[in-house]
């Protein structure tokens, strides 16, 4: 069975899914790797800045502000509960 | 005392412990070099202010002006040079601190490594001191706001911590210097007395395991082994890590014309 996947950005206020798959390159995703955001990582959708860019996502305890253009390469489970 | 460094030529006449006078660092005989390592935001600075007692001076790092700060305590008569890096989340990204930190740590030729963890947040906290232990085997795990952990009603198990990764586990919380004279401790016990640890080595795939085995005869006879262990630079070859691979290809020719040198000197001697 495949997992249905959406872009991380369209999570929306409050709601949480997990990591399928990273589309991002390069150093980004290094970056992102980093901060703990891996295939699996529960991550919750806590703030929009006005604009809707950045999202603030809570991940492993931690408040981390993506671009929502980078949040777009991070697929997200889209039947998570 | 501002050094300026930068010069490569000066790290290429430097005799003895290379590295270290690139980086700024002078010790004086007898002096354990410590590094402090962590996460921004996890207490290092306290930690350090806390061991040195705030007897620091400034140095500048090649490349970038990144302050450094460096101080000096004394531990049952032995002089410790201790080094706080920048605050990294990992050592592999490209930032000018995090390449500062992983340069620090791979040719510092150091005594020992201190990771410096948040206890609120051991799961993020814990890539770095797994990258750490890949690089060194001098590393030492400081477990910091252990009361912030408390007030978050977190309790963590040191000894199955401790048991999993295969390094010393010092709980503490500086800012009110619980757990100094352990951290103290147990940096004596790895600088002075060499006492050995096995950290617990991340496995990758199979496939990237097939491939680092491929490598490691040709990374072995660079004779680095001393300095890095070969598995991981065998690794960032495979990531081809360029600016890495021109850091070490920098350091071993540093090492060679030190050999060069040291064989020229015994000739000179012997004749």
């Amino acid at each position: 069975m495949t997992i249905l996947s959406v872009p991380l950005s369209t999570l929306k206020l409050g709601e949480k899914s997990n990591v399928v798959h990273l589309d991002v390159k390069g150093l980004l995703r290094r970056r992102i790797l980093d901060l703990g955001i891996v295939p699996g990582t529960v991550l919750t959708c806590i703030g929009k800045a006005p604009a809707g860019d950045p999202i603030a996502y809570l991940v492993r305890d931690t408040v981390i502000a993506l671009r929502s253009e980078d949040a777009s390469l991070i697929s997200v489970d889209s039947k998570f509960r | 005392m501002k050094l300026k460094m930068g010069d490569r030529s000066n790290a290429l006449k430097g005799h003895g412990r290379v590295m270290r006078e690139h980086f700024g660092i002078r010790t004086t005989g007898e002096q354990y070099v410590i590094a402090l390592a962590g996460n921004p935001n996890v207490g290092k600075s306290t930690v350090f202010n806390a061991l040195t007692g705030l007897h620091q001076h400034t140095g500048n790092w090649p490349g970038k002006t990144v302050d450094n700060a460096q101080g000096t305590y004394l531990y049952r008569n032995k002089s410790f040079l201790l080094v706080d890096l920048p605050g990294t989340y990992s050592l592999l990204a490209h930032t000018v601190e995090e390449e500062i930190a992983r340069d620090f740590i791979c040719f510092g030729q150091l005594d020992a490594t201190i990771v410096v963890l948040d206890a609120t947040s051991l799961e993020r906290n814990l890539n770095l001191a797994l990258q750490v232990m890949e690089i060194s085997s001098n590393v030492i795990v400081c477990v910091n706001l252990i009361d912030e952990a408390k007030k978050k009603k977190l309790s963590i198990n040191f000894n199955e911590l401790q048991k999993e990764l295969g390094v010393p586990i010092v709980p503490t919380a500086a800012r009110n210097g619980e757990g100094l004279q352990e951290l103290q401790n147990a940096v004596f016990a790895m600088a002075v007395e060499k006492k050995k640890t096995w950290p617990k080595q991340v496995p990758y795939s199979e496939e990237v395991e097939r491939a680092v085995c491929a490598l490691l005869p040709k990374v072995e006879e660079l004779g680095l082994a001393r300095v890095i262990n070969p598995k991981w630079l065998a690794l960032r070859l495979l990531d081809s890590d360029v600016s890495f691979i021109e850091t070490i290809s920098r350091y071993a020719i540093t090492q060679n014309q030190k050999t060069v040198a040291l064989q020229q000197q015994g000739g000179e001697l012997t004749q």
